[in-house]
């Protein structure tokens, strides 16, 4: 792998291209333990559950402070509300990265890409590095791109699916004509899922439920960690064409010399 | 539209008999696919199903750690007023029965959210009695604004109000509403509450559907279990919720399971509810609703309440008191209480408990985001 195979958002280098969440874990003390067998640098919490005035529940205190703390505005239904909990992150001290999630769908938990281009594009003008989480479209992709966004984080398959990468082809649509970083978010359940959304060529992963609910949350993530390490490795070296039929071993059409 | 609609329809299924022709294959069945429907709810409500206890609850287990995680969401009630306009034959608070009436001043509020707060818990649940008269949309509002210095979620048990009247509170602060129909059986609703506002069964019905009109973040309903026959019972409040669930995309439904509880009128439940049969209900909930919250209060006793937690649950109250002004002068507020409970352990023995089972307790799980911001031009 070349050295300088760095990914790159709002100027910062990240080496390790597996993000996590701290949702659903049985305790925020597993969050070190994780982020220390892993090697995982960037890790999204939920504004929502953020205490500040309990030091002893507020989750900021278990992410161990060389980790990029991603944001995000889960809870939000509408634009409006996940610009104000992004300010209300910044406010509280939680940097200027921000993950955007507008969900008004309480049952399958869908993205609104609509409301999430607004958002997008009031918090990049405030200088909020923004990766905005959506269905994947092309159309609202290039829209986050003139919005301002720094990456965009595709679904592969509903929130807490585990189901893997149901959305492939629209995600490698976004992967060949976007030139942001593509960041796989939910859905998936596997570290092979993430290894082949790393084939493909997207730039990382992000998976919470698949290792929170793992039976051991801090071996998940060291594996996920290993995939997408493969996954990127096999995409930078370039994967062999696939064939339908075996190279044949006569030529049928070698009398045409 | 609305679920009256939908409940006229679902009162004339013959119930007996669809149970009756439930088989072991019908329920090994339903217990493999992936999306249930109102027919599926039904055959796992029916007497056949309880039969099938262990594999609905690993399915329930599983589908609520892969939605849930291994988390509980903590809150408490506060009771701000027992004054009540109504003749329910099981409340407590019934104008029928003699009972120390009292409603918390502006400042009994403050000290009361102090306590509250001291306990760690930043999701509280206010409720009232159902008099407008004595708790007015504008007193609530106004305790709001003195709760909002003290807990990041506030929602109401209150009597059922106007869109507006949702609207008016939701714009001060509130984000959940919780009403229960208490029995979706229209006819025994009309004997349960023979005088008062809350006999005006439609009303009630279709408070849930305002809330959600009026944005509410979050919108609980229930049956009061032992009114009625649970099962049918059970079946109308997960039709319920389904209903609400589907219309109201961006509100987050749940059910509460509460079972009756001894009262000073002395009302006698008509309807055994078992532990057994509470399981089943939210077993059977669970797999319906995937991602509904179901909540559980203290009218459960503690051993219960440890167990329920593997079953599907994801809110569970701490530290409570049905006494107006019960957290903050304990003494002098007995005998102003809704009903007994059941497990007395306070929020530290809770979430202990929660720990020692493997599990996160969340004492805050949303913030309000109302108010001035500084710079802001959305």
């Amino acid at each position: 792998m070349p050295n300088n195979d760095k990914l790159i958002i709002g100027g910062q280098e990240i080496g390790n291209r597996f993000f996590t969440g701290t949702g659903k874990h049985a305790s925020n003390a597993i969050i070190p333990q994780i982020v220390e067998h892993s090697g995982i640098e960037v890790i999204t919490v939920a504004l929502r559950r953020v205490d500040l005035s309990s030091p002893q529940e507020n989750i900021l205190n278990y992410i161990p402070k060389q980790v990029k703390l991603l944001p995000n505005t889960s809870g939000a239904r509408n634009a409006q509300e996940a610009v104000r909990i992004a300010r209300l992150a910044r406010a509280t001290g939680c940097g200027n990265w921000i993950k955007i999630e507008v969900i008004s769908d309480n049952k399958y938990l869908l993205p609104d890409n609509y409301e999430t281009v607004k958002a997008t594009e009031i918090l990049a003008k405030e200088g909020f590095v923004v990766l905005p989480y959506v269905s994947p479209d092309l159309m609202v992709a290039k829209a986050l791109v003139d919005a301002g966004a720094a990456a965009v984080m595709p679904l592969g398959a509903p929130i807490g699916t585990n189901k893997g990468l149901q959305t492939k082809e629209l995600i490698r649509i976004l992967i060949d004509e976007i030139k942001l970083p593509i960041i796989v978010d939910a859905g998936i359940g596997r570290p092979s899922e993430a290894a082949e959304a790393m084939e493909m060529g997207a730039a990382a992963v992000l998976a919470n439920t698949a290792v929170a609910t793992a039976k051991d949350p801090v071996l998940m993530a060291r594996a996920f960690c290993q995939a997408v390490e493969a996954g990127r490795k096999a995409y930078l070296a370039g994967l062999g064409p696939t064939r339908d039929v075996a190279d044949a071993s006569s030529p049928l059409t070698g009398f045409l010399d | 539209m609305s679920f009256y609609d939908i409940y006229q329809e679902a009162k004339n299924i013959d119930f007996e008999q669809h149970w009756q022709s439930v088989t072991d294959n019908d329920i090994l069945r339903i217990l493999t696919k992936e999306r249930l429907d109102a027919a599926d709810y039904l055959t796992l409500l029916s007497p056949r199903a309880a039969d099938f206890l262990e594999p609905m609850a690993q399915r329930a287990h599983r589908l609520t750690v892969q939605h849930f995680g291994h988390t509980m969401l903590l809150y408490t009630p506060m009771y701000l007023a027992n004054h009540c306009a109504n003749h329910c034959l099981y409340c407590s608070f019934s104008a029928l029965n003699k009972l120390k009436r009292k409603k918390l001043s502006l400042a009994q509020v403050e000290e009361e959210a102090k306590a509250i707060a001291a306990t760690g818990l930043k999701h509280i649940l206010i409720l009232t009695g159902e008099s407008p008269a004595h708790s007015p949309v504008s007193y609530i509002a106004d305790c709001v604004g003195v709760l909002k210095k003290y807990f990041d979620s506030i929602s109401i048990e209150v009597y059922p109000l106007s869109t507006e009247e949702y609207a008016q509170l939701v714009a001060v602060g509130v984000d959940g509403l919780t009403i229960y129909q208490e029995v979706y059986d229209e006819e025994m609703y009309k004997h349960l509450h023979p005088r008062g506002p809350k006999r005006d069964y439609r009303y009630r019905l279709d408070a849930p559907e305002r809330g959600c009109k009026a944005k509410m973040r979050t919108v609980n309903v229930g049956a009061l279990l032992g009114l009625e026959d649970w099962r049918k019972e059970a079946f109308f409040t997960g039709l319920h919720a389904d209903y609400l669930q589907n219309k109201y995309l961006d509100t987050e439904i749940g059910i509460s399971v509460p079972r009756i509880r001894p009262n000073v009128g002395g009302f006698s439940p008509k309807v055994d509810v078992t532990d057994r049969h509470l399981v089943q209900i939210i077993l059977a909930y669970r797999l319906f609703m995937p991602r509904a919250g179901i909540a559980v209060s203290t009218r459960e006793r503690a051993e219960l309440r440890n167990h329920l937690i593997k079953l599907g649950v994801t809110k569970m109250s701490a530290g409570v008191t049905t006494e107006v002004g019960g957290h903050s002068e304990k003494d002098s507020a007995e005998g102003t209480g809704q009903f007994e409970i059941s497990d007395n352990r306070g929020v530290d023995e809770i979430k202990q408990m929660l720990l020692s089972q493997g599990y996160q307790p969340v004492f805050k799980d949303w913030q309000c985001i109302d108010g001035e911001m500084p710079g802001e031009s959305v």
